[in-house]
C-alpha cells in the first residue's frame, strides 16, 4: 500500500485529521461531536499514517506510547471529577469558569477536561491496537 | 449494669499497635535489634492502660467507647470493656511486650527484622480490636485481620515451601471459619436488629428467642472452632510451627488460637446453657483434648509437642465452656489465664534452647541446666504450672475445673465422661510438661549442634517473667480471684459474681483425689514415654489418613476441578466462543417472548421517501454482498457498506452524533479487520463445511430475529418522556451545553463514562498483550484479532 502518492499525502492527511478531531472534540458540547468521536478520528489518522509511512515514524511523531496516552486520559478524566471535592460537593459535580477574553466568551469547565480525557483514552487505546497490528504486518 | 461511656483513649490504645507497625521498620533500620526496647514500650503502655480498668471492672462496672466509622450502615469502631475483654487485653498486651523483646533477641541480625516487628504489631492490634470489639461488623473485620496477619507471620519465612503451605493452610481454615462467623453475625443483626455486643448482652435471651438460634449457633461455632483449632480443624495449628518461635509463642499462647475460645465465652450469655450447647461443645472439646494430648506424646520436637498440647488445652477450654456450669466456667477462666502464661513461657524456652543449642529434638537434648540456668528455671516453673502442681496458678485451675466437672449433677453421664476425659487429658499434659521442661535440662550433658550457653537478656526476660507471674498469681490466689477471675466469670455468666479462691484446698474432697490420680497417672506414663510414643506412632501409621492430608486432597481436588472446568469451557477456539456467545444471546432475546407468548404487533409499512428506501436497499445489498462474497476481505468490506447505510439512517432520523460515531467505528472496524486478516495469514476464502455454515446461519438469523422482535416490542410501548424532558430542560441551564448527547455523556452521566473509558483502557491493554503473545503454533486459532474488533465495537455500542 506504500505507493508514492499515498506516502506523500498521508502526513498531511493525518495532520488535517488530527486538527479536525480536536475541532470536533471542542465543539462537542454544543454541536455534534465530542471526545469519543474525536478520539476515533484521531485514531484513524494514526492508523493511516502508520499504513503509509510505517509504525516507527508514527511512534516517533506521537512521542509517548499510545497506552501511556490512554492512561493519562483516564487519569485526567478522574481528576476532573475530584475537583469538586474542594467545594464540598459530590464527585464529578461540574465546575464552570466562564470569562470574557478580548470580546469572546470562553467557557472552561471540568466536563471539558473530562471530555479531553475521553478523547485521549480513545486515541491511545484504539491507536495502540491499530499500530500493534500494523507493526506485526511489517515483519 | 449499663455500661458507662468513656473517652476515646481506649480506642487509641487499640489503634496504637498499627501506628507502631508503621514506625517499626524505620526504627529497626536505625537501632538494629535494640529497637525492641523502645518498641516494647507500646504494648507496655497499652498494658498499663488496661490495668487501670482492673479496679472498676472487678466491682462490676463495664465501659463502652465508640467512633462512627460507616454511620449509614451503623458500623462503628466501638469497644466494650468488661471482665473478659480486660483479661484478654492484659494478656495480649502483657505477653506482647515480652514477645517484642524476645523477637528482638531471636531475630537478631535478620535482614527482615523490621518487617517482622511490623507484622507482630499488626497482629497485636487486630487481636486487641477483636477482644474489645463491641460493634459486630468491626469485630468481624478485626477477626479477619487476625487471620490475615497470622498468615503473614506464619509465612514469614516465605522462601521455604513448608512455611508457605502452613500459612495458606492457616488462612484457608481460619479465614473460611471467619466467613461462617460473618454469616452468623449477619443473622444476629437481622433477627435482633441490634449490632452492638453490649446491647445484645443486656438482653441475654434475645437470640434464643429469635427462632434463628440453631443457624446462628452453628455459624458462630464454625468461626470459633476453626480459629481455636478444634478437631477436625486442629491440623493447621501444629503446621503453623513453621513460623519463627516468637510467633508461635504469641499466637499459640494467649492470642490467635484463644480468639475462638474468646468468641465462645463472649457468646456464652447469648447462646450458652442450652441442650445443644452443653452437648456439642463438650463433645468436640473432649475429642480435641484427647487427640491433642495423644498426638503431643508422639512428637519429639519441642515446639510440635507444645503445639499439640495447645490443641489439647483449647479442647479443654471448649469442653469446660460447653458445660455452662458455674464452677466449670470458673475453672475455664483460671485455666485460660494459667495456660497463656505457661505456654508463652514454654514456647520461648523452646525457642531459646533451639537458638542456643541448635536443635529442638528432645532425644538430642540433655543436661542443659548448667549451661542455661535462667532458661532452666523458667522452663521448670512454667512446666510445673502446666503439670498442675502447687503452688502454681495451673494447680488452682485444675482444682477448680475438677471441682466443676465432678459437680455437674444435671449432666449425669456426660458429667462423668467429662471428668474422665479431663483427668486423662491432664495426666498426658503432665507427661508433656515433664518431657518439655525437664528432659532437656537433666541427665548428663549431650553434644548439641551448637555449643549451648545462656541466651542474652532479650531472650530470657520473657520466659522468666511470665513463669514467675504464674507462681505469683498462684500465691496470691485470693487477689487473683477477685481481680481477674471473678470479673471474667461475670462476663461469661452475664451477671456480677465475686469469687473466693484458695491456694490450699480447704477440704479433702473429690478434686484433691482427682488431682492425685492425675499426678500418679502422669508420672506412671512419663516413665513409659518412649514405649507410648512408639505405640501411638504405630497406631497413626495404621490409620494412615488425617485431616492434614485431607486438606491437601481437597485443595488439589479444587485445582483439578478448576482445570477440568477450564478445559471444558475454554476450548481455545474463537469460533466456539463466538458461536456460544451468540447462541445465548439468541436465547436471551427470544425466550421471554416465547415464554409469555406476547409478540409485538406487525408494524405498518411506513411512508418513506424514495431516497430513504434507497438507503435501506443499499443496506440490504451490503448484506447480500457479505453472503455471496467469494473472499473474506470482500465480505469484510461489504459489511462496511451495510454499516455505512445504517449510519446514514441515523443521520436522517435526527441522531447526528450517533451517525458520526457509527461512520468512524465502521471505518476503523474495516481497517482493523483487514489488518488482522493480512497479519494472520488466513486463507482468503472460507473453507467451512456446509453443515457448519448452516449452524452459524441459523444462529445468526435467530439473533437477528430476536433483536428485531425486542426492538419492535420496545418501540410499541408508550414512551416515558421523564428523562428526555429532564435532559432537554436542564442541559442548557445547568450544564451549559446545547448538545444533549454530549452533555449526558460528560456531565449528567459522567460517572458511567468514567467507568467506560476505564474499560476502554483495559481492553486496549489486553488486546496489546494478546497481540504480543506469539506462542500459539497455529495462527488460525489465535483469538486476539476478534478481540480487537469486538473492543472497538463494544465501545461503539456503549455510546
Amino acid at each position: 500500500m506504500r505507493t508514492v502518492i499515498f506516502r506523500t499525502i498521508a502526513p498531511y492527511l493525518a495532520a488535517l485529521m488530527v486538527l479536525f478531531s480536536i475541532f470536533v472534540l471542542l465543539r462537542g458540547h454544543n454541536e455534534p461531536g465530542g471526545g469519543f468521536i474525536g478520539g476515533l478520528i484521531a485514531a484513524s489518522a494514526l492508523a493511516i499514517y502508520g499504513i503509509a509511512c510505517g509504525v516507527a515514524s508514527v511512534r516517533r511523531a506521537i512521542v509517548f506510547h499510545p497506552m501511556g496516552i490512554s492512561g493519562f486520559g483516564l487519569f485526567i478524566g478522574a481528576l476532573a471529577g475530584v475537583l469538586s471535592f474542594f467545594k464540598g460537593q459530590a464527585f464529578m459535580t461540574s465546575q464552570w469558569l466562564i470569562f470574557d477574553f478580548s470580546g469572546v466568551e470562553v467557557a472552561l469547565s471540568t466536563p471539558l477536561v473530562f471530555d479531553i480525557g475521553v478523547y485521549l483514552v480513545v486515541v491511545g487505546a484504539i491507536g495502540s491496537i491499530a499500530l500493534a497490528l500494523e507493526e506485526r504486518e511489517a515483519d | 449494669m449499663t455500661p458507662a461511656v468513656i473517652d476515646d483513649t481506649t480506642l487509641y490504645a487499640v489503634l496504637a499497635p498499627f501506628a507502631a507497625a508503621v514506625v517499626a521498620p524505620f526504627l529497626t533500620r536505625w537501632l538494629k535489634h535494640n529497637a525492641a526496647w523502645p518498641l516494647a514500650l507500646v504494648p507496655a503502655l497499652i498494658f498499663a492502660h488496661f490495668a487501670g480498668f482492673i479496679g472498676p471492672v472487678s466491682e462490676g462496672q463495664t465501659f463502652v467507647a465508640a467512633k462512627a466509622w460507616a454511620p449509614s450502615y451503623v458500623v462503628n469502631f466501638s469497644v466494650y470493656v468488661d471482665g473478659l475483654s480486660t483479661l484478654f487485653g492484659l494478656l495480649i498486651s502483657g505477653i506482647g511486650t515480652f514477645i517484642i523483646l524476645y523477637a528482638g533477641g531471636y531475630l537478631k541480625g535478620h535482614p527482615q527484622q523490621g518487617r517482622f516487628f511490623s507484622f507482630l504489631f499488626l497482629f497485636m492490634g487486630a487481636m486487641l480490636g477483636l477482644v474489645l470489639g463491641n460493634n459486630l461488623i468491626s469485630l468481624f473485620i478485626f477477626w479477619e485481620l487476625t487471620s490475615i496477619t497470622s498468615f503473614l507471620l506464619i509465612g514469614f519465612d516465605h522462601l521455604r515451601a513448608a512455611s508457605r503451605r502452613a500459612a495458606i493452610q492457616a488462612l484457608v481454615v481460619t479465614g473460611g471459619g471467619g466467613l461462617a462467623l460473618l454469616a452468623g453475625f449477619i443473622l444476629i443483626i437481622a433477627s435482633t436488629g441490634e449490632i452492638e455486643m453490649s446491647v445484645l448482652l443486656s438482653s441475654p435471651d434475645i437470640i434464643k428467642n429469635s427462632g434463628l438460634y440453631l443457624p446462628i449457633f452453628l455459624l458462630v461455632l464454625g468461626g470459633a472452632f476453626t480459629k481455636s483449632a478444634q478437631f477436625p480443624f486442629h491440623f493447621w495449628l501444629p503446621n503453623a510451627m513453621e513460623a519463627p518461635t516468637p510467633v508461635s509463642a504469641y499466637l499459640h499462647s494467649a492470642t490467635m488460637v484463644k480468639a475462638g475460645v474468646y468468641m465462645l465465652m463472649r457468646m456464652h450469655p447469648l447462646l450458652g446453657d442450652t441442650e445443644l450447647w452443653t452437648t456439642v461443645l463438650p463433645l468436640f472439646g473432649g475429642v480435641t483434648l484427647l487427640v491433642g494430648t495423644i498426638l503431643a506424646v508422639r512428637q519429639t520436637d519441642l515446639k510440635l509437642m507444645l503445639a499439640y498440647t495447645t490443641v489439647a488445652s483449647l479442647g479443654l477450654l471448649v469442653m469446660l465452656t460447653g458445660t455452662s456450669h458455674e464452677k466449670a466456667l470458673e475453672g475455664a477462666v483460671l485455666y485460660l489465664l494459667a495456660h497463656s502464661l505457661f505456654k508463652g513461657a514454654l514456647f520461648m524456652v523452646a525457642g531459646t534452647i533451639d537458638h542456643e543449642a541448635g536443635t529442638r529434638d528432645i532425644t538430642k537434648l540433655g543436661g542443659l541446666r548448667r549451661a542455661m540456668p535462667f532458661t532452666f528455671a523458667a522452663g521448670c516453673l512454667a512446666g510445673l504450672s502446666m503439670a498442675g502442681l502447687p503452688p502454681f496458678i495451673g494447680f488452682i485451675a485444675k482444682e477448680i475445673l475438677y471441682y466443676g466437672t465432678s459437680n455437674i449433677g444435671d449432666l449425669g453421664q456426660l458429667g462423668v465422661m467429662i471428668t474422665v476425659v479431663a483427668v486423662i487429658g491432664n495426666a498426658l499434659m503432665l507427661v508433656i510438661a515433664a518431657a518439655v521442661a525437664i528432659k532437656p535440662f537433666f541427665g548428663p550433658p549431650v553434644d548439641t549442634p551448637k555449643h549451648a550457653h545462656e541466651g542474652p537478656i532479650l531472650l530470657i526476660a520473657g520466659p522468666v517473667l511470665l513463669s514467675v507471674t504464674g507462681i505469683i498469681l498462684g500465691l496470691i490466689a485470693h487477689t487473683t480471684g477477685v481481680l481477674f477471675v471473678g470479673p471474667t466469670l461475670s462476663s461469661l455468666l452475664g451477671e456480677f459474681k465475686q469469687i473466693d479462691l484458695h491456694l490450699i484446698p480447704t477440704k479433702f474432697n473429690a478434686p484433691v483425689i482427682l488431682s492425685f490420680i492425675t499426678v500418679g497417672l502422669g508420672i506412671a506414663l512419663f516413665t513409659q514415654i518412649d514405649k507410648l510414643r512408639e505405640l501411638i506412632a504405630a497406631a497413626l501409621k495404621a490409620i494412615g489418613w488425617g485431616p492434614d492430608k485431607g486438606f491437601d486432597q481437597s485443595i488439589s481436588g479444587i485445582v483439578s476441578f478448576a482445570a477440568w472446568l477450564t478445559r471444558l469451557v475454554q476450548t481455545g477456539k474463537m469460533q466456539t466462543y463466538m458461536l456460544l456467545t451468540f447462541v445465548f444471546t439468541a436465547i436471551a432475546v427470544l425466550l421471554p417472548g416465547f415464554l409469555t407468548g406476547s409478540y409485538p404487533a406487525m408494524p405498518k409499512l411506513p411512508d418513506y421517501r424514495f431516497y430513504e428506501w434507497g438507503i435501506l436497499l443499499i443496506a440490504v445489498l451490503g448484506l447480500i454482498a457479505v453472503l455471496v462474497a467469494r473472499t473474506r476481505l470482500t465480505a469484510i468490506v461489504s459489511l462496511g457498506i451495510q454499516g455505512f447505510a445504517v449510519a446514514l439512517i441515523f443521520m436522517m432520523f435526527g441522531a447526528p452524533d450517533l451517525s458520526f460515531t457509527q461512520f468512524m467505528v465502521e471505518t476503523l472496524s474495516v481497517v482493523i479487520l483487514a489488518l488482522v486478516m493480512t497479519r494472520l495469514n488466513l486463507s482468503p476464502r472460507d473453507h467451512r463445511s456446509l453443515p457448519a455454515r448452516l449452524v452459524t446461519g441459523v444462529v445468526a438469523v435467530a439473533v437477528g430475529l430476536g433483536l428485531t422482535l425486542t426492538l419492535l416490542a420496545i418501540t410499541q410501548q408508550p414512551f416515558d418522556r421523564t428523562l428526555s424532558d429532564f435532559f432537554t430542560e436542564f442541559s442548557r441551564s445547568i450544564a451549559h451545553g446545547r448538545n444533549i448527547v454530549n452533555v449526558i455523556l460528560v456531565d449528567f452521566r459522567g460517572f458511567d463514562t468514567l467507568g467506560e473509558i476505564a474499560v476502554v483502557v483495559l481492553a486496549g491493554l489486553c488486546v496489546l498483550a494478546l497481540i504480543r503473545i506469539r506462542t500459539r503454533p497455529d495462527p488460525e486459532t489465535e483469538p486476539e484479532p476478534q478481540s480487537a474488533q469486538t473492543a472497538a465495537k463494544q465501545t461503539a455500542e456503549v455510546r
